[in-house]
């Protein structure tokens, strides 16, 4: 475990009476990937521009290596930004904007050309010095925006849904590019996304966001496999999600049918949503499953088949390596291990959940 | 806290530096005296006389026939270069890109003398001179407002409109137009506002005997300027702040419907 | 072959540019090197060179020039604070600095010549909070008042719809990037409204450098500029071809002027000296 390079405490933010951020407690450890992943609206992005001195928070405190850096602007912070649109300086050549920063920090001639040549071929451009910022493709925009940023040798770099203006390939591409280059610089990445499988390969850490709320913190294995709310467990992969009841401890029951599941300390009689991954069903013979249904639909997706069971009226999406006919009659099965049981929500607004990373 | 004061003030500076003449050519055409500088009582009789007044109306009528006749032939000839222009490969853009400008950067006197040179070679001078040398300034407004608004998405869907089998005409109607029409209406307003301030063009292509609001302000200027123009003007003026008022109340209503949809 | 067709849509323009932009040049062209016998000569374009003239365009230069300056650095710091408002309308700008054009611009500069005036209005509330009065009336400043007044929202809008067009993101970059307010207006804001400022200056500096009707309202009669030297030779001395030959010299200067402009943004633009 790093240190904590920076921690937000008990920040509001709210703009035109709209709250945004309510009582945000988050930090975010050395040397790490760290990605706020949720939904558009939900607050990652303001709290990436709370941190990069954008924006002051109405109330609450943002440290960085212990120091108050809350109410100091942008161009006094150790972090530097990549923006969602790239945000280059159209009015200079490539070397130009790389050297922006360094020349504000008076460093030599000398030092100013070799760092553009270093971070050049760092994002993989070498030889691109004199080019006009038009003359580039977005995918390689991006490049030099990151490439301008990371000169600085800031000990964060902030990250605004750096790849949303990019295609798949390109992106998916850009995805190792990033992996790769944190590694190189030993900094810490903060990444604000709506893209799960962005942060589920990139990130050492995810923190989930909702409505201005954390929802959860944890590795992205421990967000995929525990998700701790019904929350999560929808935006982070597709996922089955019954209403349920507790019984007893390892004891739910649902659509009609009781099942043995690993969960306790839940009380007795208790509403919850039981929360089942596609992956972790099996498709079976009618009867030895704990339910059965009829095949609606079958869409070959490569890796798998992604199929649709109408059982007990609920639709139930199943993926498997195995082909099974639309129409078919099939059993679904699946391990008490693979049953994830989560407390309702309070209200419809999702709250905040436990904060420990 | 003072930065917003300051300008605060600047702004009010600037303001009152564009309106106050307007203020007092206002003021003016309200003062029951012929002088220009002492109050003599409220009257509307400025007013009154404009009406009975011929050499000011017919310049008047004179005025708004070129103004309108010259804004609608620019505005049609202007968007119909711009389509034609918005279609062309780079060199023939830049060519008429080039010619577009003359008349934009050119002084108005030497515009004004070089029509006034042709006109007077070829037939003589007269209403219909000031028209063609009107229309000859303002087209370039025109394609200049348009052509901006046909760089979009408009090329690729009027060929897919085609393409389902809509006639050009109904292609053009149903795609382009509504892509272009702000730039037209906003290339027509321009048109109507230049020429209707226009002066030294006029000057220079009228023939005897025809006068336009501005030239006859001018040859008043030696004798005194009768208070039955600033009566006009105001009217003028008062006019055209409805009009833009209205149209900036329509399109913001447009804005609001087009957040709807 | 669809390209073609809608390429013909210019055809009716084509042929006015060539009747009503290229024909009459050529004409004044042909005035300007002839006599009034139609015989070649070059007297009519060096008559520039005659002390009168030649007096007459460099006040005119000069005038024009003030007033370029005066308005640039009027309309800089309007445009940045009309920016600031962040009003979504800019239509509405537009609009306020367009409204008064249409009332006569020479009505206009009458008004401002009362409010001058000697007994005006402004001299009565100088006088009255106990300054000195001004009467710059009948001067070469009240001529450079004048066109200011009058070319103002030409420098304006082009500056103001540059700065608008700057993407926040940019400004926050160059903060990321270590940047003070005053490195992200002289790095980043100037070079960006380059192209506005130009064209403010073009739009400012030709009718400024051409006019003859605010010499003549404001001027008094005393300061001749070169747009009233070839206004005076057409229609006062009748001498068409003087009046062509000043008009070439005329625009040969504005042309000029322009591409040193164009010439010197280029090399500014492409190695921006630290």
């Amino acid at each position: 475990m790093g240190k904590k390079l920076i921690e937000l405490q008990h920040i509001q933010k709210s703009y035109n009476g709209t709250q945004i951020l309510d009582d945000l407690n988050i930090y975010f450890n050395e040397n790490k990937f760290l990605t706020l992943l949720g939904p558009s609206g939900c607050g990652k992005t303001t709290t990436l521009r709370l941190i990069g001195g954008f924006e002051k928070p109405d109330s609450g405190q943002i440290l960085f290596d212990g120091k108050d850096i809350t109410m100091l602007p942008p161009n006094e912070r150790k972090v530097n930004t990549v923006f969602q649109k790239y945000a280059l300086f159209t009015h200079m050549t490539i070397a130009e904007n790389i050297a922006f920063g360094l020349k504000i920090s008076k460093k030599s001639k000398a030092y100013i050309n070799d760092k553009i040549k270093y971070a050049l071929k760092l994002v993989n451009l070498d030889g691109y010095e004199n080019r006009s910022v038009d003359s580039l493709s977005g995918g390689q925009q991006q490049r030099i925006a990151i490439a301008r940023a990371i000169v600085n040798e800031p000990k964060v770099l902030l990250l605004d849904e750096p790849l949303g203006a990019l295609d798949l390939k390109l992106r998916q591409d850009m995805q190792y590019e990033l992996i790769r280059l944190k590694n190189e610089l030993g900094i810490t990445f903060i990444y604000v996304t709506h893209d799960q499988e962005e942060a589920l390969t990139m990130s050492d850490t995810i923190a989930v966001m909702n409505q201005g709320y954390i929802q959860q913190i944890g590795s992205p294995e421990d967000i995929y496999n525990e998700p701790c709310n019904a929350f999560v467990a929808d935006f982070i992969g597709d996922s089955n999600i019954i209403d349920g009841v507790m019984l007893a401890d390892k004891l739910v029951s649902f659509l009609g049918i009781r099942h043995a599941c690993e969960d306790t300390g839940f009380g007795q009689k208790q509403p919850v949503d039981v929360v089942i991954r596609p992956e972790d069903i099996e498709l079976v013979a009618p009867d030895e499953g704990f339910l059965s249904g009829d095949i609606t639909s079958v869409i070959f997706k490569g890796v798998h088949y992604e199929i649709e069971v109408l059982s007990n009226g609920f639709e139930w999406l199943v993926h498997t390596t195995r082909f099974f006919p639309v129409g078919a009659h099939v059993g679904l099965k699946v391990i008490p291990f693979n049953i994830q049981i989560m407390h309702k929500p309070e209200s419809s607004d999702e709250r905040a959940v436990g904060l420990d990373a | 806290m003072v930065k917003k004061g300051i300008q605060r003030i600047y702004l009010i500076f600037i303001f009152l530096f564009l309106y106050l003449p307007i203020a007092v050519l206002i003021v003016l055409s309200f003062n029951d005296s012929k002088s220009r500088v002492s109050w003599g009582g409220f009257t509307f009789d400025w007013y009154i006389r404009l009406f009975e007044s011929r050499s000011i109306m017919n310049a008047f009528y004179t005025t708004i026939f070129i103004t309108l006749t010259s804004a609608v032939i620019a505005t049609i000839l202007g968007t119909l270069a711009a389509i034609g222009i918005g279609a062309m490969r780079k060199k023939g853009k830049a060519v008429m890109l080039g010619a577009t400008n003359i008349p934009l950067l050119n002084a108005d006197i030497v515009t004004g003398i070089s029509l006034m040179l042709l006109f007077v070679r070829f037939t003589r001078l007269g209403m219909s001179t000031v028209l063609l040398a009107h229309i000859t300034f303002n087209i370039p407004y025109v394609i200049l407002n348009v052509l901006p608004k046909l760089n979009g998405l408009s090329q690729n869907t009027y060929e897919a409109a085609l393409d389902l089998g809509a006639t050009p005409l109904y292609a053009f109607y149903k795609i382009v137009w509504p892509d272009i029409r702000p730039g037209v209406f906003s290339g027509f307003l321009m048109a109507m506002t230049m020429s209707l301030d226009d002066f030294s063009i006029t000057y220079f292509t009228k023939g005897a005997g025809i006068h336009t609001l501005s030239t006859m302000i001018y040859t008043e200027l030696r004798k005194g300027i009768k208070p039955e123009m600033y009566a006009l003007s105001t009217i003028l003026f008062l006019i055209a702040l409805i009009l833009l008022l209205l149209m900036n109340y329509r399109s913001r209503e447009d804005q609001i419907n087009e957040r709807r949809t | 072959m669809r390209k073609l067709k809608r390429q013909l849509c210019a055809g009716p323009y084509i042929v006015w540019i060539i009747g009503f932009t290229v024909l009459p040049i050529l004409m004044i062209l042909y005035y300007a090197f002839t006599t009034p016998e139609h015989r070649f000569t070059l007297e009519n374009v060096l008559s520039i060179a005659e002390p009168i003239h030649l007096k007459a365009l460099l006040l005119s230069v000069r005038l024009a020039l003030e007033c370029t300056v005066l308005c640039l650095l009027l309309s800089y710091p309007l445009a940045m604070i009309l920016n600031g408002l962040k009003i979504k309308r800019q239509s509405f700008i537009v609009f306020i600095f367009v409204l008064p054009m249409w009332m006569n611009f020479m009505l206009r500069i009458l008004a401002w010549q009362m409010l001058l005036s000697n007994n005006g209005i402004i001299n009565s509330i100088l006088q009255a909070l106990g300054f000195s009065g001004v009467s710059i009336l009948n001067t070469p400043a009240a001529v450079v008042f004048g066109m200011v007044y009058d070319f103002l929202p030409f420098m304006i809008l082009p500056i103001y719809n540059s700065l608008v067009r700057i993407r926040s993101d940019v400004i926050e970059a160059a903060k990321d990037l270590g940047a003070s307010n005053m490195i992200v207006f002289f790095r980043i804001i100037v070079p960006l409204t380059m192209s506005g400022v130009i064209s403010g200056v073009i739009m400012v500096f030709v009718p400024a450098l051409t006019s003859f009707v605010i010499s003549d309202l404001l001027g008094g009669g005393k300061v001749l500029l070169i747009g009233n030297v070839i206004e005076q030779s057409f229609m006062q001395g009748m001498n068409w071809n003087l009046g062509s030959g000043l008009s070439i010299v005329l625009m040969v200067f504005v042309i000029a002027s322009m591409a040193f402009m164009n010439s010197h943004t280029k090399e500014t633009e492409g190695t921006a000296v630290w």
